[in-house]
């Protein structure tokens, strides 16, 4: 995407030396008003979100205050909500999936910035533009179809017999679960891991890698040793970014998670994530507690992806700005 | 070659290799995933998939048509609601604001965009649905439209930002007008640029599913105009997946075969509008 760094002066001096009302005339203080009214009104929807989803989980948050997050029972009939073993298979299959997504996502980057002729990596990351624009519905629908058998057959047994004594790799193989909806997750974050990442690495300097390569250092150790280092912050940054898209996914996780409120060691054991409950409880809430704490939830989600997303900016925009400025000096 | 200099140019053959084994494994992704859409979905697809409304279980065949009709309806709220708003507001952030408007509005909708689709889904059950104790084609449209408005509003006022300014200078200086100069320079200008962003938020909602759970809901039949429960192409693949007959399944296929390939026209489509560049109309 085309981006300058010149800045538009906002009125400019002919502007600026007209009277308020000849301006009005002009037409251009009522387009700056109507403007600035569609402006305005997209920071009040936010805070209207906000506010909404505060004031909607205000029950839970009175109830139960703090045991909300530490209790494990989530029980409609007797209006008992904790919401531990969300919060756990959240966390669990987020991690689950960085751990299978990072070290590829960041390979297959170094190769698109790296190693691949300019019009090769722009054909690949063309596709991988693509893939990020795959709904997360038919990932589920390959997830259920194709990637659940797979495990329950293949992949599951296969680990039991190789690492089972391992309490991680433990218990029966149902398909479904935190190590099935991790695995899924990783295929649908690595390619917001592979874009920004290359966009960083891309932005690194162009005298760094020949620096290295001129003290001697082989192609791989300028990249591993220079220039992924000098990228490191915007690379954080693009994790970040997919570990809060990791959180709040919903469809496909609902699809493979298998919508259990278990906490448990084994990665075969079926779980339960924050954003997979809110789907499938929210219309069938028995009373306004029970709404109110699938709202608190989503509360949570969003503090989450506030805070994760956040950091990733700051950290993209630093090394970028770092890269770029370099190059120009 | 000493012993230690061949190692070294082993790793890095070896290291470079597999970062090339990373790419191919992400790239092979996406023609998995057409793939097997097109091999299970492709034999339902037929006329009666686009037409026919969908039949009571233990009947084979029927379609989908009320849920390709729903989905219609309700991306075409979202652009009405969410295409003007990111639209014009990236125009006042582009050519009016002042800095701590401009970041504050920046920064509202870079929140919004992150906020996961489930709970873009609470926001308008709680706004629209609950006051109303109605789930309506209405509400739906308004969660995608929220969704549209961050997406739209930061590339439109990238692609703004990169008219040049001789542009503006040129025709301020003959006189016109600064609305004049915007509605009849800048935004043809970079109309190129503001039509790919809008297609790819388009592209982006339709295949939303999170935020329709619960503010359209789902219907097996048509729904009657914009306050009824509606079905949508999405919901309508994740209930049909999950549900246990055969025949759900192959419909399930279907349509998401159908969504994927409308989605990924749209992409291609708008990226191929993009690289022709933002260049000025006429010149």
């Amino acid at each position: 995407m085309a981006t300058t760094t010149n800045t538009v002066p906002s009125a400019g001096p002919v502007a600026g030396s007209r009277s308020f009302l000849s301006r009005l005339r002009q037409g251009d203080e009522i387009a700056r008003m109507i403007t600035f009214l569609f402006a305005a009104s997209v920071v009040l929807v936010t805070l209207l979100l906000v506010f909404e989803l505060w004031q909607g989980s205000v029950l839970p948050r009175h109830k139960f205050g703090f045991n909300f997050f530490r209790t494990s029972v989530w029980d409609p009939i007797f209006e008992q909500f904790g919401a531990l073993p969300f919060i756990y298979g959240t966390l669990v299959t987020a991690a689950v999936s960085l751990l299978i997504a990072v070290p590829l996502g960041i390979g297959a980057a170094i190769f698109l910035a790296e190693l691949a002729p300019a019009r090769v990596s722009d054909t690949l990351e063309f596709f991988i533009d693509l893939l990020a624009a795959v709904p997360s519905v038919i990932y589920g629908v390959l997830g259920i179809f194709i990637v659940v058998p797979l495990m329950r057959q293949y992949v599951q047994p296969a680990l039991k017999h190789s690492l089972g004594f391992l309490p991680l790799f433990q218990g029966p193989a149902y398909g479904v679960g935190f190590l099935t909806a991790g695995i899924v997750l990783a295929i649908m974050v690595i390619p917001y891991i592979i874009s920004v990442s290359r966009e960083v690495l891309l932005s690194v300097p162009r005298d760094q890698r020949e620096a290295a390569l001129s003290l001697g250092a082989t192609r791989w150790e300028s990249t591993w040793k220079v220039v992924v280092p000098f990228a490191r912050a915007g690379i954080f940054g693009s994790i970040f970014l997919a570990l809060a898209r990791a959180l709040g996914e919903t469809m496909a996780v609902t699809m493979v998670i298998g919508n259990t409120p278990v906490i448990s060691a084994s990665l075969f054991s079926p779980g339960y994530s924050i954003a997979a409950v809110i789907a499938n409880e929210f219309t069938e809430a028995t009373g306004d507690l029970h709404t109110e704490s699938l709202i608190e939830l989503g509360l949570v989600l969003f503090i989450l992806t506030f805070v994760l997303n956040g950091f990733a900016r700051l950290l993209i925009v630093a090394t970028s700005q770092r890269g770029s400025g370099r190059g120009q000096a | 070659m000493s012993p230690r200099l061949r190692w070294r140019k082993f790793v890095s053959g070896f290291m470079l290799t597999m970062t090339g084994v990373c790419a191919l494994v992400a790239v092979s992704v996406l023609f998995l995933i057409l793939g097997y859409l097109a091999v299970h979905g492709g034999a339902s697809i037929n006329w009666n998939f686009f037409t026919k409304l969908p039949v009571p279980v233990g009947e084979t065949g029927g379609g989908l048509a009320n849920a390709i009709l729903g989905s219609a309806k309700m991306l075409l709220l979202a652009t009405i609601f969410g295409v003007p708003i990111g639209f014009f507001g990236a125009i006042y952030l582009a050519e009016f604001s002042g800095g701590t408007t401009a970041f504050i509005v920046r920064y509202a909708a870079d929140l919004l965009n992150g906020v996961p689709s489930i709970v873009i889904g609470i926001f308008a059950y709680s706004l629209v649905v609950h006051p109303f104790k109605q789930y309506s084609t209405l509400a739906g449209g308004f969660a995608l439209g929220l969704m549209m408005i961050p997406i739209t509003l930061r590339s439109t006022e990238e692609f703004l930002r990169a008219v040049p300014n001789p542009l503006r200078e040129a025709a301020m200086a003959l006189g016109a007008s600064k609305w004049k100069t915007i509605a009849t320079v800048i935004v043809p200008a970079a109309y190129r640029g503001i039509l790919t962003a809008v297609l790819l938020a388009f592209a982006r909602v339709a295949g939303e599913t999170a935020p329709l759970l619960f503010t359209a809901l789902g219907n097996q039949f048509w729904s009657p105009g914009w306050t009824h429960p509606s079905a949508s192409l999405p919901v309508m693949i994740f209930t049909y997946a999950l549900a246990p007959y055969d025949d759900w399944h192959r419909q399930a296929w279907a349509a998401g075969l159908v969504l994927l390939v409308l989605i990924l026209v749209i992409n291609i489509v708008a990226r191929a509008i993009l690289s022709r560049g933002i260049a000025v109309p006429r010149s």
